[in-house]
């Protein structure tokens, strides 16, 4: 049996990593994982940059920026496969609910309600996110100024930890965050949030957290580094399954993991959320994705959206676009399946945003059937061309 | 060199400072993760900032330090000031440290290795304090099980002990693990 070393934060969107252990894909696959949770995003990176860790549970444009030198020790990671999509939360403090659009109202409502309320009070209006290269931040980013807001003059954007937003809703040091699970739900049990719009009202299809490795650990360990891949895509379509939502909602919640509540964790997984603390609910049943739609596909032109938001806020520089692209690496999740019945899409990239409907694509098995990926501002990406055109 | 110590452990924090005071430093100042840290440490300006890898608030910090870059003085975490193993041996232990911009690469290491081997003497220490309370649980376990199975079957202490000995060993279980089943159980059937 092969060892491996995974790092992880305690998220619900951890659970394709669990499951891999768990139920013991890992172990037909040959491989013993040991699952090593860390406090911070600076940590999984550091672990895995400098080979404390195989491989990682990391955020999408966090394997972009260690791959470009912009997230601490400059390190290529290569992300074969993506551990999730959307799941993240829109948040309010409390006490704008009375000012502002009532869950299900939309992102241009919400957005334009944040931006009078911004104008009102003649300050900004500030929000946290759990780390500076992230989806929640780059999300956030494109649905407010989509909104027509301002970003240097309307909104105040911090990295807060999410186990410490509840007490900076408490001390109204925020108005605001964009979180993933179970952190969302945990703020609206204190009484402290509502939530008010999931991620894929924004972008459906946005790669949320990627399964990360040192291209160097890759080349040194090809054999490895495909049965991971094996045993977590096996791990995906196990925990995509409804059926599964209630064991898999008991695993997560073992204090090694994520260590809440199963009930609030399942919220996540079947997408039936108590909103705030009235109890209101709202159903969001496509908020969270593991593998359905080929959600574990690391489309490359998702990549290049990623770098382009972050070349549009001046994170990244436009000339580092390719080697941007190359970290989401479909060619190594190909050699992967190779010998599996794994119904993979024939290109490797697509424009992005051009899907309102669940729609049949080429795939290597002929049944393949992509979701909706539209942007909520229907706005059309394509990756030849790395702008925007509506 | 103002160096500042975020640490929520009192002891180990103190501990430190007191080994850099022997090197000579003496603008040390301690802190306490909490949800004003960012400010607090952009108001004190520090040379070098040792965090505990464990806490949480290292993403806000390195944040904030990001920004700082593009203002005065920039503060980025491992780069240049030290080497592979050096780095390596920083993180297995479990402390980091930002550094200002320009700072001599051996001063760096000099004030990084002292956190380091504080860090890992407290977790020695908390190893073998952790594995010495164990110890003594289980050895109170074990004499109260034996204690019940001399009253309840009539034996002597050898026999109560053999007989934990021969369950554990039928059940593929430890002695102490039998002597908790067997003490729970007697306050169960009370």
């Amino acid at each position: 049996m092969t060892e491996l070393r995974i790092g992880f934060v305690p998220l619900v969107d951890c659970a394709p990593l669990v499951v891999a252990k768990e139920l013991h894909f890992a172990e037909a696959e040959g491989l013993t994982l040991t699952l090593k949770p860390e406090q911070s995003w600076s940590n999984v990176r550091d672990k895995l940059a400098i080979g404390s860790i195989d491989a990682a549970h990391l955020l999408s444009p966090l394997a972009l920026a260690t791959t470009l030198g912009l997230s601490g020790l400059k390190v290529d990671i290569a992300a074969p496969l993506v551990l999730s999509r959307a799941g993240q939360l829109v948040c309010l403090a409390e006490r704008h609910r009375a000012s502002l659009a009532a869950v299900g109202a939309g992102p241009r409502a919400v957005g334009e309600a944040i931006r009078s309320l911004a104008t009102d009070r003649g300050a900004p209006f500030r929000l946290a996110v759990p780390f500076f290269f992230s989806m929640h931040h780059y999300l956030l980013r494109y649905w407010l100024s989509a909104c027509g807001m301002d970003l240097n003059a309307s909104v105040k954007i911090d990295v807060i930890p999410p186990s410490f937003m509840r007490d900076a809703f408490l001390a109204g040091q925020i108005d605001g965050c964009v979180v993933g699970e179970p952190w969302g739900s945990l703020c609206v049990e204190a009484g402290q949030a509502e939530i008010i719009l999931g991620g894929d009202a924004l972008w459906p299809a946005s790669p949320e957290k990627v399964l990360g490795l040192r291209r160097s650990y890759i080349d040194e360990n090809p054999e490895a580094t495909a049965a991971l891949i094996r045993a977590v895509w096996a791990a995906a379509r196990w925990a995509d399954d409804p059926a599964n939502f209630g064991l898999l909602s008991e695993i997560l919640a073992r204090p090694e993991y994520v260590g809440q509540s199963a009930e609030l964790i399942e919220r996540a997984l079947s997408g039936s959320f108590t909103v705030n603390a009235s109890g209101t609910q709202y159903l969001a049943p496509d908020l969270l994705s593991f593998f359905n739609g080929a959600a574990a596909f690391p489309w490359r032109s998702q990549a290049r959206w990623i770098h382009a938001q972050m070349v549009r806020w001046g994170h990244a520089r436009p000339t580092d676009a390719e080697t941007a692209a190359q970290v989401f690496s479909p060619d190594i999740l190909r050699h992967a399946l190779e010998k599996s019945n794994a119904d993979l899409p024939g290109a490797n990239e697509k424009v992005e945003g051009a899907l309102d409907v669940p729609t049949g694509v080429a795939s290597t098995r002929g049944s393949l059937v992509l979701r909706p990926d539209a942007f909520f501002d229907g706005a059309v990406f394509d990756p030849n061309l790395h702008k925007f055109q509506t | 060199m103002k160096i500042v110590v975020v640490d929520t452990d009192r002891e180990r924090a103190k501990s430190i400072e007191a080994a850099l005071r022997t090197t000579g430093a003496s603008d040390i100042v301690m802190l306490t993760p909490d949800s004003n840290l960012t400010e607090q440490i952009a108001e004190l300006d520090a040379d070098v900032v040792l965090i505990d890898l464990n806490s949480p608030t290292r993403d806000a910090l390195e944040q904030m330090f990001a920004v700082t870059r593009s203002i005065r003085r920039p503060v980025a975490m491992f780069v240049d000031a030290s080497g592979a193993e050096s780095i390596s041996a920083a993180i297995d232990a479990g402390v980091g440290a930002y550094v200002v911009d320009g700072m001599r690469p051996e001063r760096v290491r000099a004030v990084l290795d002292l956190a380091v081997s504080r860090f890992n003497a407290t977790a020695q220490m908390q190893s073998e304090l952790s594995a010495a309370r164990t110890a003594l649980e289980e050895r109170k376990m074990v004499d109260r099980a034996k204690g019940l199975l001399m009253k309840s079957r009539n034996l002597s202490e050898e026999e109560a002990y053999a007989l934990l000995r021969k369950s554990a060993m039928d059940r593929g279980k430890r002695i102490p693990e039998i002597a908790e089943t067997i003490v729970t159980a007697a306050e169960l059937l009370q």
